[in-house]
């Protein structure tokens, strides 16, 4: 009986195999895209938003990138940076991929870099800010879609110079990228004449901000500038209304201090002004497109990480349509993105020499639940890219 | 900092720590009582608030979000505890380990699956809503002394019921001598279930009263998880006075750690904590 069974059992697994094997023999005409990115924990909304995004110019463009079928591999990356190297390994090294998209978490991202320089396998980075992924770190195989920190911080520092704001108090999280977003509006606002009275920290995730919203109201400054994300961001946004410190000390920041926490933030977050490459009111064509595509596609509203993921795939095919569909000359794939004009709905841009962005920023206000263009902050702007060689 | 200020600070330190007792206290009933290490009891917390978040979307009121939630709290601890933990008692606290480990991990799963992935906001009782001008710009919010003022009367309840009432005797009796107690006739296992039920209501009620001001987002139990073991270990294992002073020499150490030390204020309460434990090694409250 049990051989019976056994016997069985090595024919069903025989033939499983077998087809496997087929699947993957007509999936090498395909071009292989693994995306690394979270798809639980914190941030896997995020992870998800930058997938459907993809998918979506994916979709838009008849299925393919560069006149070829894409197949995708995916790895949930966890936000776990003691993770990344091995993960990236799975889609670089087993799965072989010619592309990999990832990731949201800084940490994990500088470690993608890394496997992704070693092997020299291309990387578009769909979000992770940190500078150094175009600064020191910088590979003539590595690109980004999305920002560095640096850029919506400096931002922020010409606008609220040019408010005529001077005296500063910057609340962050002590952890990359809210000190590399202080700093770059600390470079900002010093240069135009402004003081920053004092920097406080705190160690990520803590967000018992009691003592230095007491801080901040003996230390009356014109305004303070804050780096939160997520569900740490709201709660800030809340604390500080609750302290009745809006009414008189004006809160400002990088756009990701209220993006995709409205909701939780309720009526605190109205007449919060934030800087970022992305807005819910952008008044071009291509926005309104890709907004209503997404929604009918996901029955969900598309955010920045969704832009982010849309633009990767652009990026991609610009690559991919200069080497005539073959992924397998990369030089001449990354001549094409580096010379790409992208379409995007955050507005049109072009890559700097680091391979960063080079886009306007835009100065946003929270009314009604979204956060509405005020004005074009900073034009074109590129990350200084300090460190990188290229 | 000037007098003022230094007052502020006080309250904020109280506040917190009081805030911090509340999930503390039932860690260290039942690490102190049962024995269990229960790394699972941040996501008792985390649990807490989606159930503040879903029942005051559904009720249109955090009052009666709390007032159903703390019952289903009981019956989802004390059915965990004829489910999984009753088998655990004479078993390593490697497996207990393994177990709670795997029940965050479960509850994370369920939650994602559940509720979803994004940051959501509860409002705060209409009546607690206002604040009160304290200086010229800062204004402290009343919901907060209101947490304070529950977390008040949680601890002198729990107090009352441990140390004055006969299911306070049993209980004691229980974490002394578990066999003794057996053979006296008393139902030890129903003591146990009722003592991990209030364990997991009084972590779950924190997380309910929390939610207002924290949000309600993925993993929210985890932070909670290890500063919630800090206080245990100072205050000396199962000692309900113990952790609630440990809560407040932590509220304290943070709130004026990051105030006149913000380089170090990641480590103040770590700092504090292995100050306590070379002077006394089993915590502050220990048992005799």
């Amino acid at each position: 009986m049990t051989t019976t069974f056994k016997h069985i059992r090595n024919i069903a697994l025989a033939t499983a195999f077998a087809a496997a094997g087929l699947t993957s023999a007509q999936a090498a005409d395909k071009v292989k895209v693994g995306f690394m990115l979270p798809y639980t924990g914190t941030y896997a909304s995020l992870g998800n938003a930058i997938t459907n995004g993809f998918k979506q110019y994916v979709a838009e463009n008849g299925g393919k990138l560069g006149g070829r079928e894409i197949e995708y591999y995916t790895v949930d990356d966890e936000s776990d940076p003691a993770k990344a190297t091995e993960n990236a390994n799975k889609l670089v090294k087993r799965d072989k991929v010619d592309l990999l998209v990832g990731t949201v978490h800084s940490g994990v991202a500088l470690a993608m870099a890394k496997v992704a320089r070693e092997n020299k396998t291309l990387l578009i980075v769909p979000n992770a800010g940190a500078d150094e992924i175009t600064g020191p770190l910088c590979a003539p195989n590595v690109f980004r879609s999305s920002f560095s920190a640096w850029q919506p911080s400096y931002a922020m520092g010409e606008v609220m110079a040019k408010k005529g704001i001077k005296k500063v108090v910057t609340v962050t999280w002590k952890y990359s990228f809210g000190l590399q977003s202080v700093e770059g509006f600390k470079e900002a606002f010093s240069k135009a004449g402004g003081k920053v009275e004092k920097d406080m920290t705190l160690p990520f995730p803590n967000v018992e901000f009691q003592p230095f919203l007491t801080e901040i109201a003996s230390i009356k400054p014109d305004a303070v500038f804050v780096f939160f994300a997520g569900a740490g961001a709201a709660k800030f946004v809340k604390d500080y209304a609750a302290a009745g410190l809006n009414k008189t000390i004006p809160l400002y920041g990088p756009g990701f201090l209220t993006d995709g926490n409205l909701d939780a933030m309720g009526d605190a977050g109205k007449g919060v002004q934030t800087t970022l490459h992305y807005a819910d009111s952008l008044d071009n064509p291509k926005d309104k497109s890709f907004r209503l595509a997404y929604v009918k596609a996901y029955k969900q509203q598309p955010d920045v990480y969704a832009v982010q993921g849309y633009d990767a795939a652009q990026l991609y095919q610009a690559g991919l349509a200069a080497a005539g569909g073959d992924a397998s000359k990369q030089d001449v794939v990354i001549k094409g993105m580096e010379a790409a004009k992208i379409d995007s709905p955050r507005g049109a841009f072009t890559l700097s020499k680091a391979h960063n962005p080079v886009q306007d920023i835009y100065l946003r206000e929270v009314q009604g639940g979204q956060n509405k263009v005020i004005s074009t902050a900073v034009k074109s702007l590129a990350d200084p890219a300090r460190g990188c060689k290229l | 900092m000037d007098f003022a200020s230094f007052l502020i600070q006080t309250l904020n330190s109280l506040q917190y720590g009081l805030l911090l007792f509340l999930v503390a206290s039932g860690l260290t009933l039942v690490f102190g009582i049962m024995g269990i290490i229960n790394l699972a009891h941040g996501s008792f917390y985390m649990i807490g608030a989606y159930l503040a978040f879903v029942l005051a979307s559904a009720t249109g009121s955090l009052f009666m979000a709390i007032l159903l939630g703390i019952p289903l709290a009981l019956i989802f601890g004390a059915f965990l505890e004829w489910a999984l933990f009753a088998h655990l008692y004479k078993r390593d606290h490697l497996e207990q380990v393994l177990l709670t480990f795997g029940l965050i991990l479960i509850f994370e799963e369920l939650r994602s699956l559940l509720v979803g992935d994004e940051v959501h906001g509860v409002d705060i009782p209409a009546m607690f809503s206002g604040s009160i001008q304290l200086s010229e710009v800062l204004s402290y919010p009343v919901y907060r002394l209101v947490i304070s003022g529950v977390c008040i009367v949680l601890a002198v309840a729990l107090y009352f019921v441990i140390q004055r009432t006969r299911l306070g005797m049993m209980i004691r009796a229980g974490n002394h001598d578990r066999t003794m107690v057996e053979a006296l006739g008393i139902n030890i296992n129903m003591i146990y279930r009722v003592v991990f039920a209030l364990g997991v209501a009084l972590a779950a009620l924190a997380g309910m009263l929390a939610s207002p001001i924290s949000s309600v987002f993925p993993n929210m139990g985890s932070h909670v998880l290890i500063i919630s073991f800090v206080i245990v270990v100072i205050g000396g294992i199962g000692s309900v006075w113990g952790a609630l002073a440990a809560a407040l020499i932590v509220g304290f150490a943070d709130t004026f750690g990051k105030v006149l030390l913000p380089e170090l204020s990641g480590m103040v309460v770590y700092i504090v904590m292995a100050g306590v434990l070379l002077w006394r090694p089993e915590g502050i409250f220990k048992k005799g």
